[in-house]
């Protein structure tokens, strides 16, 4: 007598998807200069959801100018009562159309709703919320006394959390005084585009929010442009470092959140069954596309057939598919350029000789999937235990004693977050003072919250998102 | 089983000797290294796993199904100073049949009455025909509904053991098919293990036959921790059931509770290869709450936890609610409370 879930879908009638949509500049939604076009996709199926606008330098110039023109005559004299005003807004726009941007979100990234619609879009609506009551409040903020915006900030945000990454990019930035121009990712540039529509609805004056679609060129013209003061930057380390050089020397500052290879550690006395819910969540959440993801799993060797038992088994009760149905827990792989990355780095795993599991079932046919994946009996030299895979392939590791823990957790370029469990409170300070990273989770795993600041060390990248001294960034003091 | 076995589910950890079923005394020192040498639980992740698996959507087929089981599931309950023969007859007769309106609606596991109105029970429920065409109860009761009676004092369990075992045999020699009895849990959280396992193992067999269920009442246990060692002391002394509550404690039954004592007996299962069930009790009045504890059971414990003799809920108006889902979702319509019987 099985009894399984009937398809539970979440409806999409919900979103009305346009057949094409343009830049979002002065507050104006309009085509490109050139008139180009690229089409985003659904990663489940396939299918292509829209036409977006491609932005090119003259439309990368007209947002710059509009968002200048913004800063200068509005939204910078503005006293910051009358900003929060607009940001408590957007929070609750953001709010009461929750549904709509949860299930845009799923289509267009291809992340279950379940996740969309309890994670990224109430957490949004949180940012700007948060952010809304900092407005007024800068002088007392601790970063010095009158601290003045910035300026005209270029953002350019991922595709793995479209809409949250929007919001902690716009968010700390409007509330310090600054305008943005902001470029989403390529594959997913929907929900930014919705949130264009929203900042429309909130009645925010034309020019303080552009939203420039685009590809690599459109970002990189945008970073490089004179005329932006600010640069934040959200995604790979690699495109981190070209940002990097080319705003050097410019004066223009910088903050940049790039890739991570979290180690979650598991120590012999954690509690079991909710470490393997850590475990899971930490790497099969979103599909692994998660910067601060605990892509290796750091066990110690006594309880590690116990702990990846466990894992197993609990992997084999993840439900995969349609993104849209409300009892999916893994949805479709955001784009075949991340799959054939993923699939590459599994196959060295492979080659180098790790265990591959995965539990049973059939990936659907259309789209863009990649299992559940476990590699045991990995070393810490294996390209698998190195490289950023960001996909919901997991590498485990075992260790002896806490200080090999600390030494392999930190044995990596990266410094964005990790994990431990342990039922000891002094080893959980013990390990948090030892462990580089930005962000150390004690007992849980993938928490997120406005107060608290987010950021990495090394190549994670620099500067804190969220919190204090996450305004910090948009601020000179 | 034994205790030996179930180190397996910790390596790493030595089990004391001599615990087993052979009868010998356990000391509370040796317990206390069993059970506290379990992992421990952690509150917020397992409140956020319970919140999670609360998401689950179950709709059409899958939603009538868990309707059913849920009846089939159920252990009809009345435990009140003012029940009287006419009210357990009351009780029986829907227990047998729920819907009087649609012979499709199976009958309940059981019914669970105080130990002095179980021959009231007995007379009415023995040889009945079954509803649904399905045997409404688990073990031993299969194919009838069965008779349960709490004892051992219950609710309280502040009486010797010789009361207690006196409670028990009442309840059995006026036809008990099923005994609830209820831990001591001022001996428990006075760290006296050894006095609670040797309670279990003296009810266990004053029951004979009948089926035993423990009562933790992790209202009174008050952490996770403790739930999950009251559930592996229950299960190590012979409990065929671990059962969350009495119904007269708040807070009764919580899905946390639920998914700390369903993975408590998949473990279990899984060092010695013997099945205990759970049974989840109080507070459960919504169609919605039983399909949540249903979803927490084939996610946690397994789908082989599915079945009534494995999981039970007991209840009193949950019945009239699952009734009411079930004929909604084959006629597409609410019918009013009046459509439903309350006895």
């Amino acid at each position: 007598m099985a009894w399984d879930y009937a398809p539970a879908p979440e409806s999409r009638e919900i979103v009305t998807i346009a057949g094409e949509y343009g830049l979002f500049i002065d507050g104006e939604f309009g085509p490109a200069a050139d008139g180009q076009q690229f089409p985003t996709v659904n990663p489940a199926t396939e299918e292509t959801l829209a036409l977006v606008a491609l932005a090119g330098l003259a439309d990368v110039h007209r947002a710059v100018a509009a968002a200048r023109a913004a800063y200068q005559n509005v939204w910078g004299p503005m006293p910051g009562a009358e900003r929060a005003k607009y940001l408590y807004r957007i929070a609750r726009v953001l709010q009461e159309r929750a549904r709509e941007f949860a299930v845009l979100e799923s289509l267009d990234n291809g992340k279950p709703i379940k996740e969309s619609r309890d994670v990224d879009v109430p957490l949004a609506a949180a940012h700007f919320f948060y952010h809304a009551g900092w407005a007024d409040k800068l002088d007392y903020a601790g970063l010095g006394p009158a601290p003045r915006p910035l300026g005209v900030a270029g953002q350019v945000i991922p595709w793995n959390f479209p809409l949250l990454m929007a919001a902690w990019k716009l968010a700390p930035a409007l509330a310090a005084g600054n305008t943005c121009v902001l470029k989403p990712a390529e594959t997913t540039p929907l929900t930014a585009l919705l949130l264009a529509e929203v900042c429309q609805q909130a009645g925010l004056p034309p020019g303080v929010v552009n939203v420039l679609t685009g590809a690599g060129d459109t970002g990189a013209a945008l970073v490089s442009h004179p005329g932006v003061d600010k640069v934040a930057f959200t995604g790979s380390t690699e495109v981190g470092k070209q940002i990097s050089r080319s705003v050097a020397g410019t004066g223009k500052r910088l903050t940049l959140e790039l890739g991570g290879k979290a180690a979650n550690v598991v120590f012999d006395d954690a509690p079991v069954e909710q470490a393997v819910e850590g475990i899971v969540n930490g790497i099969f959440f979103n599909q692994g596309h998660v910067c601060c993801a605990g892509s290796r799993l750091l066990v110690q060797e006594s309880v590690a057939d116990v702990v990846v038992d466990r894992l197993k088994d609990r992997l084999a009760t993840l439900r995969l598919g349609d993104p849209l149905d409300k009892n999916t827990d893994i949805g479709a792989i955001n784009s075949r350029e991340q799959l054939d990355k993923i699939t590459e780095l599994s196959a060295a795993g492979d080659a180098e000789g790790a265990q591959r599991w995965s539990p049973p079932g059939r990936l659907p046919e259309k789209g863009y999937w990649f299992p559940p994946t476990v590699f045991t009996g990995v070393s810490q030299s294996y390209r698998i235990a190195r490289e950023e895979i960001f996909g919901p392939v997991l590498s485990v590791l075992t260790f002896r004693t806490p200080q090999e823990a600390v030494t392999k957790a930190n044995n990596t370029p990266y410094g964005l977050s990790a994990g431990v469990w342990t039922e000891k409170g002094s080893r959980i300070l013990w390990m948090a003072q030892r462990l580089r990273a930005g962000v150390v989770w004690a007992n849980t795993y993938n928490r997120f919250d406005p107060a608290s600041p987010f950021g990495g060390y090394r190549e994670s990248g620099f500067g804190r998102e969220g919190g204090r001294h996450g305004l910090a960034a948009y601020l000179d003091a | 089983m034994g205790i030996e076995q179930a180190s397996q589910v910790i390596p790493g950890r030595t089990w004391p000797s001599g615990l087993a079923t052979s009868g010998v005394a356990a000391s509370d020192a040796a317990l206390r290294q069993v059970l506290h040498g379990l992992p421990g639980v952690d509150q917020v992740g397992a409140e956020a796993r319970a919140a999670s698996l609360a998401t689950r959507s179950v709709k059409r087929d899958a939603k009538l199904w868990a309707l059913d089981m849920s009846i089939r599931m159920i252990d009809l309950t009345t435990l009140e100073g003012a029940d009287t023969p006419g009210k357990i007859r009351a009780m029986c007769a829907k227990a047998l049949r729920p819907d009087p309106a649609d012979p499709a609606v199976p009958s309940v596991a059981a019914v669970c009455v105080y130990p002095d109105l179980v021959a009231v029970a007995q007379a009415q429920l023995a040889g009945a025909q079954l509803a649904g065409g399905k045997p409404g109860g688990g073990k031993p009761g299969g194919g009838r509904v069965a008779v349960a009676s709490v004892a051992t004092a219950f609710p309280s369990g502040r009486a010797s053991l010789a009361v207690k075992l006196a409670d028990v045999d009442d309840a059995v020699s006026s036809g008990a098919d099923e005994v609830d009895m209820v831990i001591d849990r001022g001996a428990f959280l006075a760290g006296r293990y050894g006095q609670v396992y040797e309670e279990i193992r003296a009810v266990r067999e004053a029951c004979g036959a009948a089926h035993l269920k423990v009562i933790l009442e992790t209202g009174e246990l008050a952490t996770l921790d403790n739930v999950a060692r009251a559930s592996w002391l229950a299960m190590l002394a012979g409990a065929d059931f671990i059962k969350t509550s009495t119904g007269k404690v708040s807070p009764a039954a919580t899905p946390p509770v639920a998914l700390v004592m369903l993975a408590a007996v998949r473990d279990y299962a899984r060092a010695t290869g013997r099945q205990v069930g759970v049974k989840v009790a109080g507070g459960i009045r919504t169609a919605k709450d039983a399909i949540r504890y249903l979803v927490l059971v084939r996610e946690t414990a397994g789908p082989e936890w599915l079945t009534p003799a494995l999981f039970r809920i007991g209840a009193s108006s949950l019945l009239n609610d699952l009734l009411m889902q079930r004929s909604k979702q084959l006629t597409g319509q609410y019918a009013g409370p009046d459509y439903f019987t309350l006895d």
